[in-house]
């Protein structure tokens, strides 16, 4: 089977930022978002500089607009919802080119633009920066349980291997001339979904087959963890320090 | 007479809807042998191997692995000493990495640190993945996803490999280099295959099952050529492929 794009999320790159022990990097990140989330909304200077932060990020990691601008799409059905809340909430308007808006649904769209936004980029300089394995290593650093980081890693494991299944089930049905053109014949569809849970299932039961065959008896090996110097933590806890700095002063201001 | 590597006598099992999967299984493997199983399919192959390492247990008859019986107690050491090497890698390629993967096992025996580095590392050597020790194995190709899977049952130090169809969806290359580097391990083998040119390449001995019962057992270019017995199991050598008079 084909090599499949789990990694697509990840942009190869060999600087400091990538060389990182991962759960600096998701310490950091963690800490950078919550500064955000924690900022009043009425702060735009602060979210200017959070910006001006992830870009400098960013460029420094090289991994360029286009990389950053595609990832960001996901975001887009969110920012949907947030552009309606000028035209739904109540209180004062103001008026924008002869439209009556809500000034406390304005704030409330910038709030969750401006947060989800940053938000999301910053992961993304993560996920840019980490390839997975190294994030799962970073949380099992992070000393997250280690069943809840096996769940992650068989999720991103099987990821691949269910999308290539249902890949194949969709070409085979193409193959003999499926093509659905009204709602009524998205039936085999439905029944697809079933058999690819159903094969799942079975895969499921045969991975444990094959982890007892190798000793498995209930408990996952220890993970391997990371260590990093006081050096490298206070590099890059700069990057949350400086965020949180904003956000008080933010608060100070408001 | 060493001590049989696996011994399996008046073996039967009898799956939960009735149906009759062994009857009366005896059956010997020495050390150092590399013999393969053949047989239709729903022969009861893959059950068989399933009770070599306490997947099923004996419902009757005996199973000894080098000596020692199969039983609850018995289960965790005779699953190190028979590893089994599974028909689709990705079932049996489960963790982040091809490192870690190869490292489940042995951990699991209690392995660490140093010891468990050059477990780790002999194993990937011997089947010659070394380089890609850190990648995922969803980015690895076919043929190097089967050689991991190899690596990681060899990391458990077995004492018999067991393999499931190793060279279904291989193509011919990737086949070959199986080829070199099972001749190479120097550890008992029983091969489970369909591929006929394969089991006469690789195994002197050959031992075939049909409807649960081993119907023949001897040196594999004997039992190949004799097409009676062939026809009877449903064996057919590809078109074309002639044994040599022996």
């Amino acid at each position: 089977m084909a090599g499949g794009h789990v990694h697509a999320l990840y942009r190869h790159g060999d600087t400091r930022l990538h060389r990182l022990p991962p759960h600096t990097k998701i310490v950091a990140a963690f800490g950078f978002v919550f500064a955000v989330v924690a900022t009043p909304r009425e702060a735009v200077w602060a979210f200017g500089l959070y910006a001006a932060v992830i870009v400098v990020l960013a460029t420094y990691a090289r991994l360029g607009v286009r990389f950053v601008a595609t990832r960001m799409v996901v975001e887009v059905p969110f920012l949907i919802v947030a552009l309606l809340l000028p035209f739904v909430a109540g209180g004062d308007t103001v008026s924008v080119a002869g439209v009556e808006l809500s000034h406390e649904g304005l704030w409330d769209m910038w709030n969750i633009l401006a947060k989800a936004t940053l938000g999301l980029a910053s992961s993304i300089v993560l996920a840019g920066t980490t390839q997975i394995p190294e994030l799962l290593r970073g949380f099992d650093t992070l000393r997250v349980p280690r069943i809840v980081t096996a769940i992650m890693g068989f999720m991103v494991r099987y990821l691949d291997v269910v999308l290539g299944e249902m890949r194949r089930m969709r070409i085979g049905m193409q193959s003999r001339a499926y093509n659905p053109t009204w709602i009524g014949q998205l039936r085999p569809y439905a029944t697809s979904i079933g058999s690819l849970f159903v094969r799942s299932y079975e895969r499921g039961e045969r991975v444990y087959l094959a982890m007892a065959s190798r000793g498995y008896a209930g408990h996952m090996p220890a993970a391997t963890t990371d260590h990093a110097t006081a050096g490298v933590w206070v590099g890059v806890l700069a990057v949350p320090v400086l965020a949180w700095a904003i956000a008080i002063a933010a608060i100070g201001v408001a | 007479m060493s001590t049989p590597t696996i011994a399996v006598s008046g073996l039967s099992y009898r799956y939960p809807d009735g149906t009759e999967a062994l009857r009366g299984v005896d059956l010997h493997i020495h050390p150092g042998e590399r013999v393969a199983l053949l047989g239709p399919n729903g022969a009861g192959k893959t059950t068989l191997v399933l009770h070599m390492n306490g997947i099923h247990m004996p419902q009757t008859g005996t199973v000894a692995v080098s000596g020692l019986t199969l039983t609850r107690e018995t289960l965790m050491e005779v699953r190190r000493r028979v590893g089994v090497v599974f028909q689709d890698p990705d079932d049996q390629l489960f963790m982040p990495t091809v490192w870690e993967d190869v490292a489940f096992g042995p951990q699991n025996l209690g392995l660490q640190g140093d010891a468990l580095h050059t477990r780790v590392t002999t194993a990937l050597d011997a089947v010659e993945v070394a380089d890609l020790a850190q990648r995922p194995p969803n980015h690895l190709s076919f043929g190097q996803k089967r050689r991991v899977a190899i690596a990681g049952v060899l990391a458990m130090e077995p004492q018999i490999l067991v393999f499931d169809e190793p060279t279904s969806n291989l193509d011919p290359a990737s086949r070959r280099e199986l080829t070199i580097i099972l001749q190479g391990l120097g550890i008992t083998q029983l091969i489970v295959t369909h591929d006929l040119p394969y089991a006469l390449e690789l195994c002197q001995r050959a031992i075939v099952i049909d409807r649960g019962e081993i119907v023949a057992d001897g040196p594999t270019a004997v039992l190949l050529g004799d097409d009676t017995l062939m026809r009877a199991h449903r064996l057919e050598l590809p078109f074309g492929f002639r044994l040599d008079p022996a």
